[in-house]
C-alpha cells in the first residue's frame, strides 16, 4: 500500500474513533469555549478584547491542540497500536501523515467554531470584523443586542479578499499546527510524563504560527486599522512553516517512534 | 521503500492459505531444513548491556516454541529482535529470507508482535479493527472475513466495541489481527497472561489451529505446563543465552 492510501485509511480511522467516542465534541470543543469565554472575562475591558481578539482566538485554538494531540495519541497508545503500527511495518510517513491528517480536519472545525465564539462572546469586536462578514448585509441580534455586520472596515477593502485571506490563513495555520503537534505528539507517545511533556515542546514550536496567524488575522479583519494586503506576507510564512514541517515530520517522525 | 521479494522457499501465509501447506507441520517439525528462522551466535545490545549474548538456534515452519526462563533472561528481547526492533550487533540472523542485519524494517510486515497489549484501538468494533490491520496490507473482504471467522470473532462479537471484551476475546480479536495482515511469524509474550481458565483454551487451540495452517509461532511464557503442552520444541532462555533445548 503506498503512504498516501495508508495515510487516508489512517486518517479515517482516527475521524472514526473521534466521531464514536464523541471526545471532541463533547470535551473539546466545550474547553474551547469556556477559554473564549474565560478571555473576556479577564480582559473585561471591550477595547482590550477589540484590539487582542485575533490573537485569543489562536491562543485558545493552541491551548485545544494540546488536548486534541493527546486524544490522538492516546487512542494509539491505550492499547499499544502505535507500537503495533510500528512492528508492522506500517511506514512512519504514512503514520505521520494520516495522523495530522485527521487532527487537521478537527482543528479546522475547531477553529471556525472559535471565530464564531469570538463573534458572539465579544460582542463589539466583531465592529472590527466587519469587513469579513460583510457578506451577509444583515444586523444580526445576538441576546438583544443589534450586532452591526454589514459595511466595511477600512475604506477600499475588499470583503471577498478580506474573507479569502482569513480562510487561507486558517488552512495554513492548521496545518502547521497539525504536523509540529502529530511530531511532538508521536515523540512525547513514547514517554512517560508525556501530558507534560507535549506543551513543553509544542508550545515554543507552534509560536512561529500563532504570531504570523495573529497578524494576518488582524489584517483581515482590521483590527487597529490593519489593511488586508498587509497579511499575506503571515499567510505566506505560514504556508512555508506548514510545507516544512509537513515534510520534515514526515521524515523525522520514523526514527522518533523507532528509537 | 519496498520491501524485497521473499525467497520462493518463503512459506506462504497463513490466512486463507491452510490448503496450500505442505501438511500440518505442527506434528512434524524440521527446524533445521525448513527454517524460517536461523539464529548464528547473535548479540543484541540493550543501552550498554548485552542483552542476547551468542544466540544459536533454528525454528522451522509451522512450529511452536516455548521459550521459558526467568525474569530478564532475555525472551522479550529475542522476540523484539525477531521482530526486527531491534538490531543484531552481531553474529547473523535471518527470518523468512529476511536478513536481520540490514533488513530488519523489511522484515516487520511479515511477523506479528503480540506483547501484554493488543494493539486494538478500544471505540472501534471487532470488525472495523481487523479491517483496518488487514486494510494495511490490502487484504481483501474474504480475507478479512476469514481471519474472523478463524478467530471466532465473527459472529456475535463483530460489531461489538473492542472496549466491551473480555481480556480472552480481546486477544482473539488481536490474534484475528495477525492473520488479516498475514503474519506467518507470530511473536507471542505471555499470551495467557490476564485470561482465565475458558479465554487460555480458546488461545491454545487458536495457536494449534494457526500452526496447522502454516504459521510459525514462538510463545514466551511463564506458564510452563500450559504452553509447554501446547509446543512442539522448548528453549531455554538464561542470562542472555540459548542454554538448552529440550523435546517436548
Amino acid at each position: 500500500m503506498n503512504t498516501w492510501a495508508l495515510a487516508r485509511l489512517i486518517a479515517a480511522k482516527d475521524l472514526r474513533v473521534e466521531r464514536r467516542s464523541k471526545i471532541v465534541t463533547n470535551q473539546v470543543l466545550p474547553f474551547a469555549g469556556i477559554t473564549m469565554i474565560s478571555f473576556a472575562f479577564v480582559l473585561d475591558k471591550q477595547s482590550v478584547i477589540d484590539t487582542v481578539a485575533p490573537g485569543l482566538i489562536w491562543l485558545a485554538t493552541m491551548f485545544s491542540l494540546l488536548i486534541l494531540v493527546q486524544r490522538s495519541f492516546g487512542i494509539e497508545t491505550d492499547d499499544g497500536a502505535l507500537d503495533a503500527m510500528r512492528v508492522a511495518g506500517v511506514d512512519a510517513g504514512a503514520i505521520f501523515l494520516g495522523k495530522a491528517m485527521a487532527l487537521a480536519v478537527q482543528l479546522f472545525v475547531l477553529e471556525a467554531m472559535l471565530f464564531a465564539a469570538a463573534v458572539i462572546f465579544y460582542g463589539e469586536s466583531i465592529q472590527s470584523g466587519r469587513s469579513v462578514l460583510a457578506f451577509f448585509n444583515e444586523p444580526m441580534d445576538v441576546n438583544g443586542v443589534e450586532v452591526a455586520l454589514t459595511g466595511v472596515t477600512s475604506p477600499g477593502q475588499s470583503p471577498i479578499l478580506a474573507t479569502v485571506l482569513l480562510v487561507t490563513t486558517m488552512i495554513s495555520a492548521t496545518c502547521g499546527l497539525a504536523a509540529v503537534g502529530t511530531l511532538y505528539g508521536g515523540l512525547a507517545a513514547g514517554f512517560k510524563g508525556s501530558e507534560t511533556l507535549l506543551p513543553l515542546l509544542t508550545i515554543p514550536a507552534v509560536a512561529p504560527v500563532l504570531i504570523g496567524a495573529t497578524k494576518a488575522v488582524e489584517s483581515a479583519v482590521g483590527t487597529s486599522g490593519a489593511a488586508v494586503s498587509e497579511g499575506w506576507q503571515w499567510v505566506s510564512l505560514l504556508a512555508v512553516f506548514a510545507v516544512a514541517a509537513g515534510v520534515g515530520g514526515a521524515l523525522a517522525f520514523g526514527p522518533l517512534i523507532d528509537d | 521503500m519496498d520491501a524485497p521479494q521473499p525467497p520462493s522457499s518463503m512459506p506462504l501465509p497463513p490466512t486463507g492459505r491452510a490448503n496450500d501447506a505442505d501438511g500440518p507441520a505442527h506434528s512434524s517439525p524440521d527446524p533445521v531444513s525448513n527454517a524460517v528462522l536461523d539464529f548464528d551466535d547473535v548479540v543484541a545490545i540493550l543501552g550498554q548491556f548485552p542483552a542476547l549474548a551468542g544466540v544459536t538456534f533454528q525454528v522451522g515452519r509451522g512450529e511452536i516454541v516455548l521459550l521459558k526462563g526467568p525474569n530478564g533472561a532475555g525472551k522479550t528481547t529475542l522476540l523484539r529482535l525477531c521482530a526486527g526492533l531491534l538490531p543484531v550487533e552481531r553474529g547473523t540472523a535471518t527470518i523468512l529470507g529476511f536478513d536481520l542485519a540490514t533488513q530488519r524494517r523489511e522484515v516487520r510486515s511479515h511477523v506479528g508482535l503480540l506483547g501484554h497489549q493488543n494493539g486494538l484501538y478500544l471505540d472501534m468494533t471487532v470488525r472495523e479493527n481487523v479491517q483496518f490491520w488487514g486494510r494495511t496490507v490490502k487484504a481483501s473482504d474474504v480475507e478479512i472475513d476469514q481471519a474472523m471467522v478463524r478467530m471466532g470473532v465473527a459472529d456475535r462479537l463483530a460489531e461489538v466495541p473492542v472496549r466491551k471484551l473480555s481480556a480472552g476475546q480481546k486477544r482473539r480479536t488481536a490474534l484475528a489481527c495477525l492473520v488479516a495482515r498475514r503474519a506467518q511469524v507470530w511473536l507471542l509474550d505471555e499470551p495467557h497472561a490476564g485470561l482465565d481458565a475458558v479465554g487460555r483454551d480458546e488461545l491454545d487451540a487458536t495457536l494449534v489451529e494457526a500452526s496447522q495452517a502454516g504459521a510459525t509461532i514462538i510463545v514466551a511464557s511463564h506458564e510452563l505446563e500450559r504452553a509447554g503442552s501446547l509446543a512442539t520444541r522448548t528453549v531455554e532462555v538464561i542470562g542472555g543465552q540459548v542454554h538448552e533445548v529440550l523435546d517436548s
